[in-house]
Parts: C-alpha cells; sequence; structure tokens
C-alpha cells in the first residue's frame, strides 16, 4: 500500500474521534449558563391533590454535567433541596416522558417537567434536645409551597423563581377516560342483550363441567353422603365470589330436589351471611323449605392454611361424594383438592385465579377455567339477566379482538412506515393502562 | 428450661402433628387442626378489635380525637350493626341493606379495576408491531397475538365450537395447557422450598441445644400411632382408620 494513503488510513479515524468529542465538549460548555425560561408552577391534574408539576424549557446549555436543582418549601419555611435532576445518559426528564395519553396531556420534546410530591422539612429532634432534623414529607391538598430551579454546571449557577402553586384535589381523572368510555361502552351492549334475553331465548354453548354438577348431586344422594361446596377465598364484593354463589344456589336446588346433604364451610363472615339467605331462598324455590337448614353454611376461620386444615380434617372424617370449589383461591386450592381426590368424590372447580388452575386441572374431575366460572351461573339458572350478561360479554370480546387485530396491524405498518411515537400514541394510547 | 426450649416443642410437635396426616387422620392432625383453626379465630378476633373497631370506629366516634367526633362514621356502624340483625329473625332482612351495599360498593369498585388489569393492560401488551428488525422477537410477538386471539376464541359461549371456530379454540386450549404446565411447575418448586424450609427447622429442633425436640417427639408419634391404630382396628375408636 502506497505510505500515503498508510498515513490517511491511520489519520481520518483519528481526526474523527477527535472532532466527536470535540463537538460533544462543546455541546453546551460553550453556551453561557442563564436562569431557565419558561418557568412554571401548576398545581398536577387529575390527581388526589398530592403533587404539583414544575416545567420549564430545555435550554441551549442543556448537556452532560449540568444539573437542575429542584427547592420547595411549605409557606415561608426556608427553601430545601427536594431533587437534583442531572443530564446525563438516557434522563432528560422531558415533558413527553410523562405516562398520560394524548388526551389529558400535550407531550412536549422542549419542555423539561418535573413532578414534585414531597419535600424536606425541618422537625425539632425528640432524641436531641433543642435540635432539629430534616424529614421527608408529602405534599398536602390545599397547602401552598414555594419552588425555586437552580441550573448548575461546575462553579456556574443560576436560578429562577421563587414560584409558588397550591396542590389541588379532582373530581375527575381524564387519564381514565378512556376506562370510563370501555365502561359505558360494554355496560350498553350487556344492557341490550339482557333485553333480547328476555325477549326470546338465547343460545348458550354446552359447558362440559357443568354436566357433571347433576352427576356430583346423584352420586351424593345414592351413596348417602354430604356435598360440599366451598366459595373461595375472597370476601364478598368480588366478582368470583358472587359467581360462586349464584352456583351455590343452582348447586343447592338441585340438592333440595334430590334430598341430598349439602355443607359450605365458609371463611368469612359476609360471605356466610350471603350464602345462608342464597341457600334458603334456593330450599323455598325447590319447593323443599323444611329440607333447609342453617347449618348447612357455617364459618370455619378466616385464616387460609387453618382453613385449609379444617376442611381437609372434615372431608377424610365424611368422605363427601362431591366437592365443588368455586370462587378465588390461593396456595390452599391443592391441598383441598387432593384431600378431596384421596377421599374418592366426584370433584368440580371453577376458579379465575390462573395461578391455582394447574392444580385444580390436576386433581379435579372437571375444571371450569376462568369466565368459565361466570358463564357457569348463566348456564345452570338460564335467566335471562344472566344469559344476557354473558352474551355481551362475548360481544365485548369480540370487539376487543377486533380492536388489538387492528391495533396490531397499525402498530407494525407505523413501525414500518417509521412513525413517530407520539403520532402511534394517538391511536394506541386508547388500548393502553395508565395506572394508578 | 428456657422459653424458647419450650415453644420449639411446641413447634416441632404441631408441625409433626401436622405431617401425620400423610399417615392418614389421626388424633394428633385433629389436635393440631383444632388448635390451629382455634388460635386462628382467636386472633382474628383480637386483630379486628385492635387494628378496626377501636381505632378506626370506638375511638373516632365514641372517644373523639383533636378535631372531635367523626359522625360520619355512624352511617358505616349503623349498616354494619345491621349485619347484626340476623340473629333476630323478625328483623333479619335488614342485613340485606348491608349485603346490597357491600356487594354494589364491591362490585363498582372492581369494574374500572378488571377494565385496567384485565382488558387494557392485556391489550397494551399485545399491541405491539409485529416486526421491529429481529427474528427472535417477531415470533414472540406472533406466538402471543396468536395464543391470545384463540384462547379468547375458546371463551366465546354464543357459539357452538365446530369447524374453525373449533380448530382456533383447540389452538387457545393447548396454549392454555402450557401456561398451566409452567405454572404448575414454578409454583411446586416453590412449596418445596417451603417445605425444605420447614424440615431444616426440624432438623435444627433434633439439636442437643433443643434436647432433640424433633427426634423424640417423632418416637412418641409413632410409638403412640401404632397403638392408636391397634385399638382403632379392634373397634375401639369412633373412627376405624381406613387405608
Amino acid at each position: 500500500m502506497v505510505p500515503r494513503l498508510r498515513l490517511a488510513w491511520l489519520v481520518v479515524p483519528v481526526l474523527g474521534v477527535c472532532g466527536q468529542a470535540l463537538a460533544q465538549e462543546g455541546e453546551g460548555a460553550t453556551v453561557p449558563l442563564s436562569a431557565p425560561t419558561g418557568v412554571e408552577l401548576i398545581d398536577r391534574p387529575n390527581d388526589d391533590g398530592k403533587a404539583l408539576m414544575l416545567l420549564w424549557d430545555v435550554m441551549p446549555y442543556d448537556a452532560e454535567g449540568v444539573v437542575y436543582r429542584v427547592e420547595v418549601a411549605a409557606g415561608e419555611a426556608p427553601f430545601r433541596e427536594t431533587a437534583s435532576l442531572a443530564w446525563q445518559g438516557g434522563s432528560r426528564f422531558l415533558s413527553s416522558e410523562q405516562k398520560w395519553p394524548f388526551w389529558a396531556w400535550r407531550k412536549d420534546d422542549r419542555r423539561h417537567l418535573h413532578v414534585l410530591t414531597s419535600f424536606q422539612a425541618e422537625e425539632p429532634d425528640a432524641a436531641q434536645a433543642g435540635g432539629s432534623r430534616l424529614v421527608e414529607k408529602s405534599l398536602e391538598p390545599l397547602t401552598r409551597y414555594r419552588v425555586r430551579l437552580t441550573v448548575l454546571r461546575g462553579e456556574d449557577s443560576a436560578w429562577a423563581g421563587p414560584l409558588d402553586a397550591v396542590p389541588v384535589g379532582n373530581l375527575f381523572n381524564r387519564v381514565k377516560l378512556h376506562n370510563l368510555i370501555y365502561t359505558l361502552l360494554f355496560s350498553g351492549i350487556i344492557l341490550v342483550y339482557i333485553a333480547r334475553a328476555r325477549r326470546r331465548e338465547l343460545f348458550l354453548r354446552r359447558i362440559p363441567g357443568l354436566d357433571a354438577v347433576e352427576e356430583a348431586i346423584g352420586r351424593g344422594t345414592e351413596m348417602g353422603r354430604p356435598i360440599y361446596f366451598l366459595t373461595g377465598r375472597y370476601d364478598i364484593g368480588e366478582p368470583s365470589t358472587m359467581a360462586a354463589i349464584t352456583i351455590l344456589g343452582e348447586v343447592a336446588k338441585k340438592v333440595a330436589l334430590y334430598d341430598t346433604r349439602l355443607k359450605v364451610p365458609h371463611t368469612y363472615p359476609m360471605v356466610m351471611a350471603v350464602s345462608q339467605e342464597v341457600v334458603k331462598e334456593a330450599y323455598i324455590e325447590a319447593g323443599r323449605p323444611d329440607a333447609f337448614s342453617e347449618e348447612i353454611n357455617f364459618f370455619v376461620t378466616d385464616d387460609q392454611f387453618s382453613y385449609a386444615a379444617a376442611v381437609e380434617g372434615m372431608m377424610v372424617r365424611e368422605r363427601p361424594a362431591a366437592c365443588f370449589y368455586m370462587g378465588y383461591y390461593f396456595a390452599e386450592s391443592l391441598l383441598m383438592a387432593e384431600t378431596g381426590a384421596e377421599t374418592g368424590a366426584i370433584q368440580v372447580a371453577g376458579t379465575d385465579a390462573d395461578h391455582q388452575l394447574p392444580f385444580f386441572v390436576t386433581a379435579c374431575d372437571y375444571t371450569l377455567i376462568g369466565e368459565e366460572l361466570y358463564a357457569a351461573s348463566a348456564y345452570l339458572s338460564r335467566k335471562p339477566v344472566l344469559v344476557g350478561t354473558l352474551r355481551g360479554q362475548d360481544a365485548a370480546k369480540a370487539i376487543l379482538m377486533a380492536a388489538i387485530l387492528a391495533g396490531t396491524a397499525l402498530a407494525t405498518l407505523g413501525a414500518a412506515a417509521g412513525w413517530s411515537p407520539a403520532t402511534l400514541g394517538y391511536v394506541l394510547d386508547a388500548f393502553r393502562d395508565f395506572g394508578g | 428450661m428456657s422459653a424458647e426450649v419450650v415453644w420449639t416443642w411446641v413447634a416441632a410437635g404441631l408441625t409433626l402433628s401436622m405431617f401425620s396426616f400423610l399417615y392418614r387422620d389421626n388424633p394428633f392432625f385433629k389436635l393440631g387442626e383444632h388448635l390451629y383453626v382455634g388460635v386462628t379465630v382467636g386472633y382474628m378476633l383480637t386483630v379486628t378489635w385492635f387494628e378496626y373497631l377501636h381505632p378506626k370506629l370506638w375511638l373516632p366516634l365514641v372517644v373523639g380525637t383533636e378535631t372531635g367526633h367523626d359522625w360520619s362514621l355512624l352511617v358505616p356502624a349503623f349498616f354494619g350493626l345491621l349485619v347484626l340483625t340476623r340473629f333476630v329473625p323478625s328483623l333479619a332482612w335488614l342485613s340485606r341493606w348491608s349485603f346490597a351495599l357491600l356487594v354494589g360498593f364491591g362490585a363498582g369498585v372492581s369494574i374500572p379495576r378488571y377494565i385496567s388489569s384485565n382488558i387494557l393492560s392485556q391489550v397494551e401488551g399485545t399491541v405491539v408491531p409485529l416486526w421491529a428488525g429481529h427474528w427472535g422477537a417477531a415470533v414472540t410477538t406472533g406466538v402471543i397475538l396468536v395464543g391470545v386471539i384463540s384462547t379468547l376464541v375458546y371463551f366465546f359461549f354464543s357459539v357452538e365450537h365446530r369447524g374453525a371456530i373449533r380448530v382456533v379454540s383447540r389452538v387457545g386450549v393447548y396454549f392454555l395447557m402450557v401456561s398451566f404446565g409452567a405454572s404448575f411447575g414454578a409454583t411446586v418448586m416453590g412449596r418445596n422450598a417451603l417445605l425444605f424450609g420447614r424440615f431444616y427447622d426440624l432438623v435444627d429442633f433434633a439439636g442437643a441445644r433443643y434436647y432433640h425436640a424433633t427426634l423424640v417427639l417423632l418416637a412418641v408419634m409413632v410409638v403412640s400411632l401404632a397403638v392408636w391404630a391397634r385399638w382403632a382396628g379392634r373397634g375401639g375408636g369412633s373412627e376405624a382408620p381406613q387405608a
């Protein structure tokens, strides 16, 4: 190779590296530090009134080595440093990084944002007579706070403020507007289907696990052994518990007709009280109020494993003909289902506890998986309200499937066409969960 | 003998009593079971008073705080007392007001939470570009999409699972079973860890420091169970052990 050419191989990369380093050093370093502009302190919208938002412009000197210091004071107290925001790595604390949908927040790459939720306050120190200590306190609603923003680079500094604002709670959280729209939409669909179900009978496909219910109760009658029904480990307000109690009502009707013994051990007093009402009504509907006993439902304990131990003990002593496990379960699921299997009982489980489903699938004869638990009550009772709700849920699922497919297609198209995240956000924000 | 040693013997004895269920239902298990249930109910009552009723109802409503009496607590107290009307048959219907309030409140609180966690989070996790410049990621995204759609189809109750629907729903069932298998394995490993933790304690309790609690209690229990099984087998017990 010609020596000049070899020299060029060496010089060009070295110059390139040096130029890049100089350029990086030049970023911001040559721009003199000045007070941040466009500084605003506002109440954070869509919250419970315990946060403020500090916004300011992206400055020409923003670069590695620049630090923004945020100082906060409650009322007339002295300023205390609350946050130190260093411009390093991927951290840019931009307004566009706020995880809110486009309809609740205008994302802006030219503005910085820092959310203030706490501050440092001085308090008398109980351990030291006359002394004081700094404690971190949360911002409180309807309290005036002052904020000062200082920018630092080496020995240089400049500041803006102080500004003041009062955090205020909001009645409406616009971040969750889509949640409300979905609730209204799905509720509307369900109401339409309930109205249809009242006019004519709607089709529901056969759920194999539920065909076993009658078989299990019949078996209990033949063997003269009791039937156990468990309503899960959640309290009354949870949908899975409500579904379990609805199924209990239908099972109780059949039990009353067959004149079989039913036992429902409970872990929550309120669930027990509601179950007593439901079972009583079931016996009356079945035309057997004389067969009803308050002893059918009984309280054991609210502790998870002592409840499991007690139910297991009862199972091995009474050897039930059938066991129903409906509702939500935790780690006790396998303990009880395994013991039930050991006693030779027909077992039917139904839960939306996805971590416990494998154990029920393993140890039970039939398992209602997830939503089948909710479908079961409609399938068994054929009540228009329940059937209509189930059909409405199917329609909602169809909408969601279409949304998933359309959203995926759009996201793929956007990625291929090089759309910006902001552009994609206008479509995909509607399908995102923005938490709290 | 220190209190620590005494409680160690109690712990070892109760642990072995509960493990004795592996043999069959027996008096040791019954003792452990009844003690366990009784202790937890007593504990629950204590916790209910000291954690809820006393600090959150009695103190602010009856005794009063720095800011005076919180009369708004009369509303929940009233509905709470209505539950007790179940003890009076002629007034028992009043307890339904409390149940209605609880169920309505529970459903109202649950619905937005369900939409957030069960619908939006799921959709958000699924709606991603199928191709992001990497084959591995593309395959993963595709599998997730197929899994979600086919599993959703399985949970359709409005249509009979025939033809194409049946094929897709079967794919959904396979996805469910694979996920159950993974979950089963992971949980069983976790349960084994708990079991080993208990074994470590028993081994520790078997040491001279605790006067060989585990070994002594195990020997006593085995001999007692052998005698009990023989006695019950001759019809001496109310419940004969069943093989």
